[in-house]
């Protein structure tokens, strides 16, 4: 970080080490993703060396890891604004991030160079636990616990102290259960059952909940920044999503449960609540225009400049308003009934909607906030989109969308062939892969993660240049 | 009421209660069904099997018997059946199957095989390229059922391919020895599987193929041209 910080709180500081982080891991799932996109391309490329297995799992750790980063890194950011006070135990707040980020390092180079073990416990503990998502061993998730408490401690000491908003409400009950959620998936069982059982507590609950709250709160938060919105009425707003949220999010659950060995009734309760999941994310994109509207009209009224003090922040969050509901709701209703899912699980047409998901979602709204970062740190007070911004949102909204389309039409094709028409084997599987659509799909699919990329390098260079740009800043 | 009189629908306490109440409401459903869930879905024993109780996730000793995916009667959809069919999709609990030349594992012997199975299954990854129970990555075929494809079978091509004469000893020797058999362009990789952890495998491969997943996959090796083996590619 550069010396010439407007920063008026350490805090802010703190958040934006977070955010630095959080974008090297986010460079790194993009070319970790390249690698494994190559893979299926050219099976040969890096077998034996850094097999599929390791790239992909780096590339959907790095996605979790650089977005609980980016979502602690807000709190901290946020916290000065909203309490009014300085973070409580800002040096311990530090020496956690450093203790968080050496522990990632070593999880990721042991990833890539030590990669798998012996079937013993020793390989759980030290080198991979080998569940998606969560691979990070058992001493990690000790640590990620221990941080993580150290941080709940010091956002709630501040908030207690300081000013008491809706929004500071809402993230801290959400980070306590985001954090005790984390529990769930720290145990090792011989029955595979009871293992994704719980195993998707985690996943599920922190990416169709947790996450999604915060996205909320972010939203509140940026809204107010800005665009100026009234707190009254964002806050307001705020708790409708939280019911709505967390009234679908929570039982929505079910439709994990539908084929791993759990009872039936996960059926009827997860296809219901599951399928009301889309209707917070319609409210929160109309939310979020709405707001945008009435209060570019207000100042219109009243002769004031309309534009925004961020423009390429206020583009990313609406993009998260679409993305949210086009990724999260769209293309996950499109398989979350039993009837469709039993053909569609365990298909690309699953990492179609993860693709679009998690970037429509969250990665959006955490550039949002890594734009209001870069806003606050050099006091800018207006701060307009560059040709790199809008490469940036333009590139990387087009890759994404393409690989989701890409993989959506290989999952069909999957589906029709592997499961319909051949019966799911192993043979079936493959069939399926050799045909010309798959094929075709995994091209785009990887032309398309190219682009993302190109658009990735275009958003690094905005990052690290827009405040030195005097036309696109006052 | 000296207060300005304001609409409920306006109020951010009422909706801050509502938010607190739902939430409160759907979690005390979930740990509800949890509860539930969890009795139905504990690992069976011996015992269940001697009774002739059928469970979601049936004793490690399963690795005795006979396993079948077979349309049950009652429920409409395909169940796995253990030790024969009564013909109407239910387990009969007394053909029993010889693995790696023995079908008497007693219940510590048969969990200990499960246990350095799943734990094996954890060490090298396999859910980063094959899917378990459907979760897992679309690099390499789904595993659930994979004990029952006809294709490591009797007259099955992999097991041909791997020179074995039965279906166990078949995929303990591919899991050890992937790069030697391709079976596609897309090859496993070689994860220093030992011979002990392969037999793991396979048991946790067995067992896995046993748990009622209401039917999925869908017609699970039932059709005659997806398990032809065609090397192709």
């Amino acid at each position: 970080m550069q010396s010439q910080s407007n920063f008026k709180y350490e805090s802010q500081k703190l958040g934006s080490w977070y955010f630095t982080v959080a974008m090297i891991l986010f460079g790194a799932q993009l070319v970790l993703g390249l690698v494994a996109a190559i893979q299926f391309i050219y099976p040969s490329f890096l077998y034996d060396i850094l097999d599929f297995s390791i790239a992909r799992m780096i590339h959907i750790n790095a996605l979790v890891v650089w977005m609980l980063y980016a979502m602690i890194g807000s709190v901290y950011y946020l916290l000065p604004d909203e309490t009014g006070i300085e973070t409580v135990g800002i040096g311990i707040g530090k020496l956690l991030f450093w203790v968080l980020t050496l522990a990632v390092t070593v999880v990721i180079l042991v990833f890539v160079f030590i990669q798998v073990g012996p079937a013993t416990q020793a390989t759980i503990w030290l080198i991979t636990e080998g569940r998606e998502y969560i691979e990070a061993p058992r001493w990690a998730d000790i640590g990620i616990v221990v941080v993580v408490v150290g941080f709940l401690i010091n956002t709630f000491l501040t908030a207690m102290k300081g000013r008491r908003t809706g929004i500071m409400t809402v993230i801290l009950s959400d980070m306590i259960a985001l954090a005790g959620l984390y529990l769930a998936g720290m145990y090792f069982t011989d029955n595979i059952s009871m293992d994704q059982y719980w195993w998707w507590w985690v996943i599920h609950l922190w990416v169709e909940a947790t996450w999604e709250v915060m996205v909320g709160a972010l939203a509140a938060y940026a809204l107010i920044k800005i665009v100026g919105a009234k707190r009254e009425i964002v806050e307001m707003w705020l708790w409708i999503e939280v019911a709505m949220l967390f009234g679908s999010g929570i039982l929505g659950l079910g439709h994990h449960y539908f084929w791993i060995g759990t009872p039936e009734y996960w059926w009827e309760i997860g296809a219901l609540f599951s399928s009301l999941e889309p209707l917070p994310l319609i409210g929160m994109f109309i939310h979020v225009l709405y707001d945008w509207g009435k209060e570019k009209g207000i100042k219109e009224g009243s002769g004031e400049d309309t534009t925004s003090n961020n423009t390429p922040a206020l583009i990313w969050l609406i993009s998260n308003g679409f993305g949210n509901f086009l990724g999260a709701g769209v293309w996950g209703f499109f398989h979350t009934l039993p009837q469709v899912n039993i053909y569609t699980h365990g298909t690309q047409f699953t990492a179609a909607h993860g693709h679009l998901a998690f970037f429509g979602a969250y990665a959006t709204i955490l550039i949002a906030m890594f734009y209001m970062a870069v806003q606050g740190k050099y006091g800018i007070k207006k701060l307009r989109a560059t040709f790199a911004s809008k490469m940036a949102i333009f590139l990387i909204s087009f890759g994404v969308l393409g690989m989701g389309v890409a993989l959506t039409i290989a999952g069909y094709e999957q589906v029709l062939i592997a499961r319909a028409q051949l019966g799911a084997t192993w043979n079936a599987f493959f069939v399926a892969q050799n045909q010309m659509w798959m094929s075709q799909a995994m091209d785009w699919r990887l032309i398309m993660g190219i682009v993302t990329t190109v658009g990735f390098v275009y958003l690094v260079k905005d990052l690290l240049t827009i405040s030195k740009n005097p036309e696109n800043v006052n | 009421m000296s207060r300005k009189k304001v609409s409920v629908w306006s109020d951010n306490r009422f909706w801050q209660r509502s938010a607190i109440w739902v939430t409160g409401f759907a979690s005390l459903l979930l740990i509800w069904l949890t509860f539930d869930t969890m009795g139905q879905i504990s690992m069976g024993n011996q015992k269940d099997i001697d009774n002739h109780i059928t469970k979601r996730v049936p004793s490690a000793t399963v690795i005795n018997y006979e396993v079948e995916y077979n349309m049950n009667q009652n429920r409409g959809h395909e169940v796995p059946v253990i030790g024969g069919d009564d013909g109407k999709g239910n387990s009969l609990f007394k053909v029993k199957e010889k693995f790696f030349g023995r079908d008497d594992y007693t219940q510590k012997e048969a969990n200990a095989l499960l246990h350095l199975g799943k734990l094996a299954s954890q060490a090298k990854n396999c859910m980063d390229c094959h899917t378990l129970l459907g979760n897992g990555a679309y690099y390499a075929p789904d595993l659930t059922k994979a004990w029952l494809d006809p294709a490591w079978g009797k007259n099955g091509p992999m097991q041909a391919m791997t020179g074995k004469n039965t279906k166990e000893e078949a995929m303990a020797e591919f899991l050890q020895h992937p790069g030697k058999y391709p079976t596609h362009a897309r090859m496993m990789p070689n994860l220093g599987i030992t011979p002990k952890e392969a037999i793991g495998l396979v048991a946790f491969l067995k067992h896995m193929s046993t748990i009622d997943t209401n039917g999925f996959p869908r017609g699970f090796g039932k059709i005659k041209e997806g398990v032809v083996y065609a090397k192709s590619k």
